[in-house]
């Protein structure tokens, strides 16, 4: 091909319309953008998407490099200054044993956001899984599909209480406490959260296939394997993005609920819904102590909200401007 | 549409079957024992012996299978001799909590009351306040209203119930004073007084409860309105010169209700999953409580049951959505 800057010259055919003519002019002179640029300016004038992707980024940073800089231990115990307001030397106040609520909220995220994290990828990469097999392979799409369906009708939040009772015991004994809470709490969440994943990439998997790139690729010999990885997967990947935003605000209420419910992390080791739990029984005296785990976990929930909703719009044309 | 209705009636069948399996082998596996209260005086073998008269002797199978004929086949029999007076299911072993030692049905009969009060409050107020917001939204979508709507859905979808909860009894009970922040369950309504007390004592729980609900139905009803708004049979309908009160409200919202009743449909199961918090939260004893405290005792014949009964309650709500959307949408009947 010729440099696209310097366009050829194209001899004026005989007719009145001078069809070279509009050709000269309307090539283009910059490069092709790609896929991702033009997401990324779809996205750029999404205000709310923007604003819940800067403040999601500030909490998680907050959260993670916080400690760092904050001199007070979330575990360090002054029962003279226990059940403090707000003040300068405890921004956040403090709690019955006089922890200092600030660092008490930055550990707590910790745990919240890495649950959310973790329990969200374990989700996605079941529900794509279980989609793309579903979608690609036809002998296992009923047997799959029936399987999702069945996940869908369970009665999740029971469930999940129930699984909490079962294995919290044999899980601390075999991890210790702490690991032992995070991984059931993750798998949890993970295995009760993959169905709706599963169904959207299911069904842009059974479109792709009948495409003529795949039918191309199946043509040169491509085995399943390749075809997959290479060809059907990094065409999903845009519903699969919007469902892990989704999944992140999901595992994260899950993850509260839980705590709340007295079943999810133990009384020493804080997250935010555990934190709002604790501080229930003081909200006459101390209502700032319930308000402000609440706010973190609306905040958090309702940034990574906006930013779903913002990649979606972004991912798929069809529906911008809704 | 008959045999479409007929052939899902089926098809729940082995789906309850299964799910009543899983939670079954999930049980099965649990460490609690029900003789750990029981004191170290008591020899094994009679603890033993007590075990067995528990059932817990029978292996896997017989287990299941005497809890699948004693819900299916024993607790119906109870329940028309309870209606019609008659003798039924005399003599018969009815499931018993570990907790009380009294038959779980009689217990889940006594809360069931409460929590369909609160929750069904709830949810009619939810929607009758979901739909015009969603209509006028779409109506007049990027209009400030919209704008305005929108960001209020998105945060009643983001607040979790344990938290707005908590927030209005802070603000209501706490700061202003004006309801109670506990559900009384034992108030009996029998004159006005009484009725704006067990009035007053709802608000709080229904509030929680509509905010998260409305968020959900608004949304989609909006998104549906959109659809529809743009389709060549509105420009037809303005056209011929109808008004748009005629337009909006008859022709775009009866094909734009299609998916939300269905929508409305697939949430009445999902509610009492969701309230269970909230029923913690305000103390209300319902279904939801009565998993929490039976969990909390390991009384796992209670936890089984109540777990199943939600069960059922998503399977049918699946079906009658269903059901309801062929009724709806002739296009999409499967015979």
């Amino acid at each position: 091909m010729t440099d696209p800057n310097t366009p050829q010259q194209i001899e004026p055919g005989p007719g009145e319309v001078q069809a070279a003519d509009v050709m000269k002019v309307q090539v283009p002179n910059t490069p092709p953008r790609s896929q991702w640029a033009e997401v990324w300016s779809q996205f750029r004038h999404h205000k709310g998407a923007m604003a819940g992707g800067i403040i999601f980024l500030l909490i998680v940073l907050v959260v993670f490099a916080g400690p760092l800089f904050w001199p007070i231990e979330a575990t360090f115990i002054d029962i003279r200054a226990r059940n403090q307001g707000p003040s300068l030397a405890h921004p956040f106040g403090t709690d019955q044993l006089g922890r200092d609520m600030l660092a008490r909220m930055m550990a707590g995220g910790q745990v919240s956001l890495s649950v959310g994290i973790t329990a969200m990828l374990l989700a996605l990469f079941l529900g794509s899984l279980v989609g793309v097999m579903a979608g690609y392979f036809k002998w296992l799409d009923n047997l799959l599909m029936r399987t999702t369906d069945l996940f869908l009708a369970l009665p999740l939040l029971p469930l999940l209480l129930v699984m909490v009772l079962l294995f919290r015991e044999p899980l601390n004994a075999a991890f210790g406490p702490e690991t032992g809470i995070f991984i059931l709490i993750v798998v949890a969440i993970g295995v009760t959260s993959w169905m709706p994943t599963a169904r959207i990439v299911r069904g842009d998997v059974l479109a792709l296939k009948e495409r003529e790139f795949v039918l191309a690729a199946r043509s040169i010999g491509t085995t399943d394997s390749k075809m997959i990885l290479r060809h059907i997967l990094p065409n999903v990947i845009s519903p699969i993005v919007v469902s892990a935003t989704l999944g992140i605000a999901n595992a994260i209420i899950t993850e509260s609920a839980l705590s709340f419910l007295g079943l999810g992390f133990p009384p020493d080791f804080p997250t935010w819904g555990r934190l709002l739990f604790d501080a229930v029984d003081y909200m006459q005296q101390n209502p700032e102590r319930v308000i402000l785990p609440g706010v973190a976990i609306s905040l958090t929930v309702l940034t990574v909200n906006y930013l779903g909703d913002g990649l979606r719009d972004a991912l798929d044309p069809r529906i911008r401007g809704r | 549409m008959l045999t479409f209705t007929i052939r899902r009636l089926v098809l729940a069948v082995p789906t309850l079957l299964f799910i009543s399996l899983v939670i079954f082998g999930l049980l099965m596996l649990a460490p609690g024992d029900p003789m750990a209260q029981v004191p170290l005086t008591v020899p094994p073998e009679v603890k033993q012996k007590m075990r067995e008269a528990l059932g817990l002797g029978d292996a896997w199978y017989v287990q299941y299978w005497k809890w699948l004929r004693q819900f299916f086949w024993v607790e119906p029999r109870v329940l028309i001799d309870a209606i019609f007076g008659t003798e039924f299911a005399a003599g018969e072993l009815r499931a018993l909590s570990w907790q009380t030692r009294s038959p779980i049905m009689d217990i889940v009969v006594q809360r069931i009351p409460q929590t369909l009060w609160v929750v069904g409050t709830a949810y009619v107020v939810a929607v009758l306040i979901a739909l015009p917001i969603g209509i006028y939204s779409a109506y007049r979508q990027y209009s400030l209203f919209d704008n305005v709507g929108t960001f209020v859905s998105m945060i009643g979808f983001s607040v979790p119930p344990f938290f707005s909860g908590v927030l209005v009894i802070v603000i209501f009970s706490v700061q202003l004073g004006w309801f109670p922040s506990i559900y009384d369950t034992t108030h009996k309504v029998t004159d006005w007084d009484s009725f704006m007390i067990q009035l007053r004592q709802m608000v709080l729980p229904v509030m929680v409860l509509a905010l998260q609900i409305t968020a959900q139905i608004a949304r989609f009803m909006r998104a549906s309105m959109l659809d529809n708004l743009n389709q060549d049979y509105v420009r037809t309908a303005r056209a011929k010169g109808l008004g748009e009160r005629v337009v909006v409200l008859s022709h775009v919202l009866r094909n734009s209700m299609i998916p939300v009743v269905t929508v409305i449909a697939l949430g009445i199961p999902s509610i009492f999953g969701g309230a269970i918090i909230t029923e913690q939260v305000f103390k209300v004893n319902g279904i939801g409580q009565l998993l929490i405290t039976a969990i909390q005792a390991n009384d796992l014949p209670m936890v089984q049951t109540l777990t199943f009964i939600f069960a059922v309650l998503i399977v049918m709500f699946n079906l009658i959505a269903d059901v309801l959307y062929g009724i709806l949408d002739p296009r999409i009947r499967y015979d």
